[in-house]
């Protein structure tokens, strides 16, 4: 498969299993970051665990406090390893950018089709590209 | 991004290892959104409650604190604590989580920041004026702000707002720039909403929606104009369904004189929103009669809310806790006029300077068995599901007529 490009990327070269859905994120509205888990019941990844995937969603939703709970989950080791979106707001990436978290955003096809869910892929935002490794 | 002399003295740690921080946090942004330079800044709001901040932030803001170096070069105030803690107790909050809230507190102020502590801050502090730069965060603020004000903000979190608080700036790019500001969808009215819930519940329609922070709805068919209340539900709803950061209603608006003003005439109507809609809007969450606990809050109420409020609970008994927010600013005055007293006569409670939701929702929901809430905030609702709620959106009247029977209509 040819690497998928990004429009917008930051952090550091990535390699993991990725966790995706066709639905937004939101830390606060969508997560219980004690356990680890989405805890939103009408979230399409409600009780996955999302620590240390690479999360490959459709769009950012909500408010603000992602930006701050990206560092803290991080902080306790409970964060997922990077964060790929079709759309990006503004606080997901302040956010990722406080926590020191790679983030891919921006694609020319939805990439919540073009990834298959638990497939390994790899970011490396130098290049803004997104390889599945199988 | 091209620096000036200044930002790039910054950049160089000549002006402090904290605005050195604080402008490579903002370069980094403005990279990855592509900003060409800086503007600057007047205002700076931030969000930061320690139940987002844990003790992570917490420390990180003590860190930047220690330095003892210059604060904020501008007004820079923050939106809601996790806590009223003159009334912790009675939410169940432990040490602990006060413990944090003091430590951020501390930190804050040693940073030069004015600890407002409001998220209706273009109600009561200074609201930003047409086409002023800021950055604001809390959503609702910066929807208001961008929407009724035609002031320029995104939604800046906790650090980056921080950010511009120390650098007098922020990267120039997303709704600071004009581009960005034109409609992109187009919804007709066929309807104009009688109360607080319904303008909550519209707004959640047109967030759902618009479904990015890049969409910006224009909306026409108003029979009327909104008031400020109306609005600031409104806002909030929508800046949180759809994490909408502006909007324009067609001939109220400031930047929207006229359908075309915005680009709205080259669009066709993408949705049509009548009663029936926000009806179902609100069906939509109503799972159980029985309730454990009604919340007025997201976003704190105004002096007038907590009237209206204060004449709905005269002479009433609640069998459930009844739980209002306001704003520092805003609580003397309820005080003074009486609101107040016939709120908490009645068995209610009035919180000051925080918020519901920014103050450990999970926690408190587990400490008093809070489960099935009733609100007449929309954005509460599509917030605390996430918390273990079973959140319920009904008008004002119905909220207080389920804490007195413990059944919402």
């Amino acid at each position: 498969m040819t690497p998928l490009k990004a429009r917008h990327a930051m952090g550091q070269k990535v390699t993991g299993r990725a966790l995706v859905a066709s639905d937004g994120f939101s830390a606060r509205y969508d997560l219980d970051r004690i356990n680890g888990v989405f805890s939103r019941s009408t979230h399409k990844l409600a009780g996955e665990s999302y620590v240390d995937k690479i999360l490959i969603l459709d769009t950012a939703k909500g408010g603000v406090a992602t930006a701050w709970m990206l560092h803290e989950m991080k902080a306790r080791n409970m964060a997922p390893m990077a964060i790929v979106l079709n759309t990006v707001n503004t606080i997901l990436a302040q956010g990722a950018a406080m926590a020191g978290m790679t983030m891919l955003a921006g694609f020319d096809v939805d990439v919540t089709k073009a990834v298959e869910n638990e497939s390994m892929v790899e970011l490396d935002p130098e290049t803004g590209s997104l390889r599945v490794l199988g | 991004m091209i620096l000036n002399d200044e930002e790039k003295s910054m950049l160089a740690g000549e002006q402090g290892h904290v605005a050195k921080q604080a402008i490579e946090h903002q370069i980094q942004v403005g990279r990855f959104f592509g900003a060409e330079d800086f503007v600057p800044v007047t205002q700076a709001h931030i969000m930061a409650d320690t139940e987002s901040l844990g003790e992570a932030g917490v420390k990180w803001l003590e860190n930047l604190a220690d330095a003892g170096e210059k604060g904020v070069r501008i007004p820079t105030i923050t939106d809601p604590r996790g806590t009223d803690f003159t009334k912790a107790d009675k939410l169940g909050q432990t040490e602990w989580m006060l413990s944090l809230e003091r430590r951020a507190i501390n930190a804050f102020r040693r940073l030069g920041v004015s600890m407002t502590d409001t998220c209706i801050n273009y109600q009561t502090i200074v609201a930003a004026t047409r086409g002023e730069h800021v950055a604001f965060g809390d959503t609702g603020v910066v929807i208001y702000t961008n929407s009724i004000g035609g002031a320029k903000s995104n939604f800046e979190g906790g650090p980056s707002a921080l950010a511009a608080g120390l650098t007098g700036r922020t990267p120039r790019y997303g709704y600071h720039l004009e581009r960005h500001r034109q409609a992109t969808l187009r919804i007709q009215l066929d309807w104009t909403p009688r109360e607080l819930s319904d303008w909550g519940a519209l707004g959640a329609i047109i967030g759902r929606l618009s479904g990015n922070y890049w969409q910006v709805p224009v909306v026409d068919g108003f029979d009327r104009f909104p008031v400020s209340d109306e609005i600031k539900h409104f806002g909030a709803a929508m800046a949180s369904f759809g994490s909408t950061a502006l909007f324009h209603l067609v001939g109220i608006t400031p930047e929207a004189h006229s359908l075309g003003d915005v680009g709205g005439d080259k669009l066709p109507i993408a949705h049509r929103i009548g009663e029936g809609e926000i009806r179902d809007l609100k069906k939509s969450y109503a799972a159980d009669k029985h309730i454990d606990i009604v919340v007025f809050s997201a976003p704190q109420l105004s002096l007038y809310e907590l009237r209206d409020l204060a004449g709905l609970c005269h002479g009433r008994h609640f069998k459930r806790p009844l739980m209002v927010t306001t704003s520092p600013q805003v609580k003397p005055d309820s005080d003074r006029f009486g609101y107040t007293e016939t709120i908490e006569g009645a068995g209610g409670t009035v919180l000051t300077g925080m918020c519901f939701y920014q103050s450990y929702a999970r926690e408190m929901s587990e400490a008093n068995g809070w489960r099935r809430l009733a609100t007449n905030s929309a954005k509460l609702v599509n917030i605390l599901g996430g918390y273990g709620y079973v959140p319920m959106l009904a008008s004002m009247k119905d909220c207080v007529d389920a804490a007195e029977s413990g059944e919402l209509k």
